[in-house]
């Protein structure tokens, strides 16, 4: 199969999706003429015009605002926040008017809206460019939450957010752009909800998502010959979850890492964990252990960056321990 | 035309120069990858912080933007400490943990750079209302770029200052483009004199390319405020000569007008000035230089010799 990066796969879904459905449109900061702040919306400009590509002023709150509004009346506007870390300054359109409208309404809308953004920390940009902030948006009743790790991923996703009918936001990750990754041609969709199992095992699993994903298979790999047998679930949509999945792996090696890149405190992982619990407590010959970032700001120096957040060796170390 | 001092001249140029100097020093270093991460380059529009900086008192205040090398700099800023800090360094001014976009040294007024545009607004406007409060003479100079006019924090701001008469300057950077959108395809307002109006505020509009310029503009605007009359927008238009980080091509932009600009280069301009006044000698403009160099490549062997922060450092700092 051939093998493309997460950014090409995601321009493609935006392509074909734009191609399929001419009700569907990109808004965002520097996505037209420049490509998006990662490349992502390179050439679209080109391909389908100002109107349906259209750079916006600094205007996050307004970008989806009018995103809302333009999808109430029957368009699927695709809307970019630069950085995850920029959403505070429209959280109050996403929170009070995207999630709630259909519900208030009683049911009598659709806001079929994407508004894709990125996070992660790694390229040492500080407090304000590196954050995981996943675990605001999944307080939200009323929006999905989708996390890909992969370029295969990313495409069936995010062409499956665009055709989907609930407000959806995408968040990738700026560390994963240039991986690549077997993606097939031609047409595919990947459904939101559903984990995926990206290596079996049998003494543990590890519930993860996002560039985490890739930590942790490299995790599960050195474990291997250590003798410990790592199921690696990634989860790729966190809301909702997909607590079958979770269940069912659990339910066969009785013992769960969550590695997850954001804080700690109140991060992703409590409602993971939470999950497992309400599931399949009974099964578990172990606590469960959190492998998370630090509960800190993300600070500029390199060195104190990666120790911020899980690494190969901490998610060796803490399944050694759980495994004692 | 404003009239600087022999001394005021040197030190204007100096400034400059040590602005353009280090930030072609950082891209360097972003290009052998000694430098990490973004880096927001102020190179060509020196003439707005040092016209602006050095015409208001040490104990003023400003905010700064994402581009904040320059303000710092002007702002009395020690250049090993900043060039440290851009680094990630433990030396650096905000010990390594804030980096580039969040340069800040609260001994000199600088209230610091800032990662989100319009960022700096509410800081700003906030310690503006600090010092009317205690019925202090400091002002506050907040630096923002064109982009961050559009932000809504920005209408806010100005509002609430304007209604509280704060003494608070607004500095609108106006370099064409925010990132690779210009002006003329993200503001509405092409004029953001008309912008003050909306909040019964005066506003001017100057050359931000020649430093004598906005430093007339500013001491009068400046005084304005300290006086007690309330905020007022000044608008320094300008230019930045690299990419607005490193990887930008730079395609939203002719070459053209590249040129045009680095004609109006404002370093060279005021030191021909500075030489045709007699304020300076040409062999006072080239050992201004020559020090200046001696010091940046001073604070970069400092900065890159400086230790990284120590492992405990993540933790530390959150509360007091
Ligand atoms: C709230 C917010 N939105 C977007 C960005 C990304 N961004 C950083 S700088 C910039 C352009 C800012 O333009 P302007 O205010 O004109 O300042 P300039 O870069 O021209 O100095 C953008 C879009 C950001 N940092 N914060
Ligand atoms: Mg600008």
């Amino acid at each position: 199969m051939r093998e493309i990066t997460y950014r090409q796969a995601l321009n493609e879904a935006l392509d074909e999706e734009m191609a399929r459905d001419e009700k569907v449109f990109l808004m965002g900061e520097d996505i037209a003429i420049y490509g998006g702040a990662y490349g992502v919306t390179a050439g679209l400009l080109n391909k389908y015009g100002e109107d349906r590509v259209r750079d916006t002023p600094i205007s996050e709150a307004a970008i989806v605002g009018t995103g809302l509004g333009a999808a109430l009346l029957g368009y699927r506007p695709v809307v970019e926040i630069m950085y995850i870390d920029f959403i505070g300054l429209c959280m109050d359109q996403l929170n009070n008017q995207v999630a709630k409208i259909r519900y208030m309404f009683g049911g009598k809308c659709t806001v079929p809206l994407t508004i894709r953004t990125e996070g992660g920390a790694g390229r040492t940009l500080g407090a304000h460019h590196s954050q995981s902030l996943e675990a605001w948006l999944m307080h939200i009743p009323g929006i999905k939450v989708v996390m890909p790790a992969t370029p295969v991923d990313a495409k069936g996703l995010l062409k499956s957010s665009i055709r989907d009918n609930n407000p959806v936001v995408f968040i990738e990750h700026k560390m994963l752009y240039n991986t690549k990754g077997p993606v097939p041609d031609g047409e595919y969709l990947t459904p939101i909800g559903k984990a995926e199992i990206k290596r079996h095992g049998n003494d543990i699993t590890i519930l993860t998502y996002s560039r985490m994903l890739l930590f942790s298979l490299q995790a599960a790999e050195i474990l291997e010959k250590e003798g410990i047998s790592v199921e690696v679930v990634d989860l790729r949509t966190l809301l909702p979850l997909d607590r079958e999945t979770i269940r069912k792996s659990v339910m066969k090696t009785n013992r769960v890492v969550i590695v997850e890149e954001d804080t700690k405190t109140a991060g992703a992982g409590a409602e993971i964990g939470m999950t497992v619990i309400e599931e399949c407590f009974d099964y578990l010959d172990a606590p469960i252990k959190r492998i998370a970032g630090a509960d800190v700001p993300m600070p500029k120096a390199p060195n104190l960056e990666k120790l911020a957040i899980p690494s190969v060796e901490s998610i060796v170390e803490g399944i050694m321990e759980v495994m004692k | 035309m404003y009239e600087p001092s022999k001394e005021e001249a040197a030190r204007l140029l100096r400034q400059m120069m040590e602005i353009r100097q280090f930030e072609d020093k950082i891209m360097e270093l972003l290009a052998k990858n000694i430098a990490e991460g973004g880096s927001h380059l102020y190179a060509g529009m020196e003439a707005v912080a040092v016209g602006v900086i050095s015409s208001l008192n040490p104990d003023d205040y400003i905010t700064s933007t994402h581009r904040g090398h320059g303000h710092a700099i002007a702002k009395d800023g020690d250049l090993n400490a900043l060039m440290a800090e851009i680094l990630g360094k433990k030396t650096g001014v905000c010990k390594g943990k804030g980096g580039s976009l969040h340069l800040a040294d609260l001994n000199k007024g600088n209230l610091g750079a800032n990662g989100i545009v319009a960022g700096g607004l509410g800081i700003a406007t906030g310690a503006a209302l600090a010092l009317k409060m205690s019925k202090s003479s400091k002002i506050v100079v907040c630096f923002f770029g064109d982009g961050a006019l559009n932000n809504g924090i920005t209408h806010e701001c100005m509002n609430m200052a304007s209604l509280w008469k704060l003494p608070v300057l607004y500095l609108c950077e106006n370099n064409l483009y925010a990132m690779s959108v210009s002006i003329f395809r993200a503001c509405s307002v092409k004029d953001f004199k008309k912008r003050a109006a909306a909040y019964d505020m005066p506003a001017e509009v100057v050359d931000g390319m020649d430093v004598l310029a906005v430093k007339e503009a500013a001491t009068k605007w400046i005084e304005y405020v300290r006086n007690g009359n309330g905020p007022c927008l000044l608008v320094c238009n300008t230019y930045r000569y690299y990419g607005h980080s490193r990887s930008d091509p730079r395609v939203y932009r002719t070459k053209e007008e590249e040129k045009f600009y680095k004609e109006k280069d404002p370093i060279p301009n005021f030191a021909k000035i500075c030489i045709q006044k007699g304020w300076l000698t040409e062999h006072e403009v080239k050992q201004i230089e020559a020090s200046v160099t001696k010091a940046i490549e001073e604070a970069t062997e400092y900065a890159i010799k400086s230790p990284l922060p120590d492992p405990e450092e993540l933790y530390t700092d959150l509360y007091v």
